[in-house]
């Protein structure tokens, strides 16, 4: 993270036509779109629109079957998840999934080795990025004793922990108190001017998007069918009849 | 890292170590012959289980095919002394190679094919029997009417042949008990360590953490199949006679798998503990029926263990008497 604040802003996404096809369903159909080093985009869309497969496609997860993801120029085409990882992508999953039996610094220690083999200066780095999220006091406690909120914390410390160039968040706001989401847009939003940490996330708590997002990208049906900034996309007539409602913007 | 493991360990849980390390290093002039044969097949369950425990413990890798790696590791010393003379000091890293290599092998074909949990233990079983089925029918080692080692009445205790009175057997086997200890607590607590840990917790939170999971998993596999083949060599030398039939059975896998079970899988002590409290109760009952013709009086036993454990203790003793006797460290720190 301190490494590409001298540098300047890393981690800029290319995604050329991918797609994804799960027998006869389409899930993702020829999505290309760029986030550029250092922005934060949103990627909004009604459920099943494919937005958290599109997340598995630029993480490796599930590889698309057309088309190519490329990170800071380079593709990542043909790369399994861990090695993604290490080439500068750190996601989260929608659903948490810590590694349940290990604390919470054994935990964001496993992404911090992503980096060094270290073990001591791993766990080192992990209490400083547990801080930074706020559970610092329970580094030692086991995923299972915390509440989801937390959780979900864990969930963006374990990716930072890997130092990405580019954060993947699946709806990490979901679920949370509005203190508690401003508490994690505010992190976020830190972490982005200090690092130039770039961000793509999937989102569906308005007033995280609003807040966050430098474009907002629409997912519906698999297709991208709009990509804009936050107040135009938000008066865009189609996102409004597939998803958004006038309601959402209370 | 001997250091630090002390440190965050507990004053009592230190003396009581220090107490069990003690009492065992000294047995062999406390007990009679019988007891001490009793105590070598506990070592021994000790050993191969902490090895079994590494695989599936450590790492989430279920084998229900340990047995394999006893044999190959067995057979190899074995033959390798027989037939041309070299000493098992020497023949224990063939053996080793061996274990590796087949453990590499059935690794591979599981983990390159994504042949996970349960289908992975059966890929495991199927390579423990038909590598049984061969042996059986290759004359060179004694085919089913097995192989047998010389036996010389010794006067004196030949380490490096391993020959000699039990007694030698006895701290062959503990020495063999304290270093997969010690190398088992230093690997839990290292990179490798917690990366198996984060393999077996969740796999695909795992590799999207960059662990390089078929990497880590064939390393899990090779160091638990060598450390097994090591105990097939001491097996070999032991019991100086070696049957197919017998050495590549499944029973003979799940007999190394009980001692964890009980004990407590995943835990370093825990495949020790299980070892001290199963065997001696076999061999109790098995001396108990003796005569009377109750063939599968310890295997039913034994399966009546597991299912208690299972009902009422399903992480293992190990957990609950760490608890009862007060042996977590007072301050927060490792395990």
């Amino acid at each position: 993270m301190s490494a590409s604040a001298a540098t300047g802003p890393v981690g800029a996404l290319t995604v050329r036509n991918i797609s994804k096809r799960f027998g006869g369903l389409v899930a993702v159909s020829e999505v290309s779109f760029t986030v550029a080093a250092g922005e934060i985009h949103a990627l909004i869309g009604p459920n099943g629109a494919g937005k958290t497969t599109t997340f598995n496609m630029i993480a490796g997860a599930q590889p698309p079957d057309t088309g190519d993801v490329l990170l800071d120029g380079v593709s990542l085409a043909g790369l399994r998840p861990d090695q993604i990882c290490r080439a500068g992508v750190g996601r989260t999953f929608q659903i948490v999934r810590p590694f349940n039996e290990l604390t919470l610094v054994e935990n964001v220690a496993v992404g911090a080795l992503a980096w060094t083999d270290d073990v001591a200066e791993a766990r080192d780095h992990a209490r400083g990025v547990l801080e930074l999220l706020g559970l610092g006091d329970k580094k030692d406690a086991r995923p299972s004793s915390i509440t989801l909120p937390d959780r979900k914390c864990l969930e963006v410390a374990r990716a930072l922990a890997t130092k990405p160039k580019l954060l993947l968040l699946d709806e990490v706001m979901a679920g949370l108190r509005p203190t508690e989401t401003d508490r994690m847009v505010a992190i976020f939003k830190k972490l982005n001017a200090d690092t130039g940490l770039t961000i793509l996330l999937i989102e569906h708590v308005m007033r995280a998007v609003m807040a966050l997002s430098h474009r907002v990208l629409v997912l519906n049906y698999g297709r991208l069918i709009a990509d804009g900034k936050p107040e135009e996309v938000t008066r865009d007539p189609e996102v409004l009849a597939c998803y958004l409602g006038a309601e959402a913007f209370d | 890292m001997i250091a630090r493991i002390i440190e965050s360990a507990s004053p009592r849980a230190l003396a009581l170590l220090a107490v069990v390390t003690l009492a065992l290093l000294v047995a062999p002039w406390l007990v009679d012959s019988y007891v001490l044969s009793v105590l070598i097949i506990v070592l021994y369950f000790a050993y191969v289980g902490q090895a079994w425990n590494l695989m599936l413990g450590f790492a989430g890798q279920l084998s229900l095919g340990h047995a394999l790696f006893v044999s190959l590791g067995a057979y190899t010393s074995a033959a390798l002394f027989i037939k041309f003379g070299v000493p098992p000091i020497i023949g224990v890293f063939a053996a080793i190679a061996m274990a590796v290599v087949a453990g590499c092998l059935i690794g591979y074909l599981g983990f390159r094919f994504s042949i996970r949990g349960v289908y992975f233990a059966l890929l495991t079983i199927a390579f423990a029997e038909f590598t049984g089925i061969i042996v059986d029918h290759i004359s060179w080692l004694g085919a089913s009417s097995g192989l047998f080692l010389p036996v010389k009445n010794q006067q004196s205790n030949d380490l490096l042949n391993l020959r000699g009175s039990p007694t030698m057997f006895y701290y062959v086997i503990l020495a063999l008990t304290g270093l997969a200890f010690a190398l088992c607590s230093w690997l839990l607590n290292s990179k490798l360590g917690l990366y198996w840990q984060a393999i077996r917790e969740d796999q695909e939170a795992a590799e999207a953490s960059g662990v390089p999971l078929f990497r880590y998993k064939m390393i899990a596999v090779a160091i638990s199949s060598g450390l097994t083949g090591i105990g097939g060599v001491w097996y070999a030398f032991y019991y100086n006679n070696l049957f197919p039939e017998t050495m590549f059975k499944t029973s003979q896998s799940v007999e190394i798998i009980l001692g964890s079970v009980v004990g407590g899988v995943g835990t370093l002590f825990g495949p020790i503990l299980g070892a001290f409290v199963l065997t001696p109760l076999g061999e109790v009952l098995t001396a108990a029926t003796d005569g009377m013709h109750l063939d599968g009086v310890k295997s039913f036993f034994w399966g009546f263990c597991v299912a208690a454990i299972v009902l009422f203790r399903p992480q293992g003793l190990w957990p609950w008497i760490y608890n009862v006797l007060g042996l977590a460290p007072k301050k927060e720190g490792e395990r």
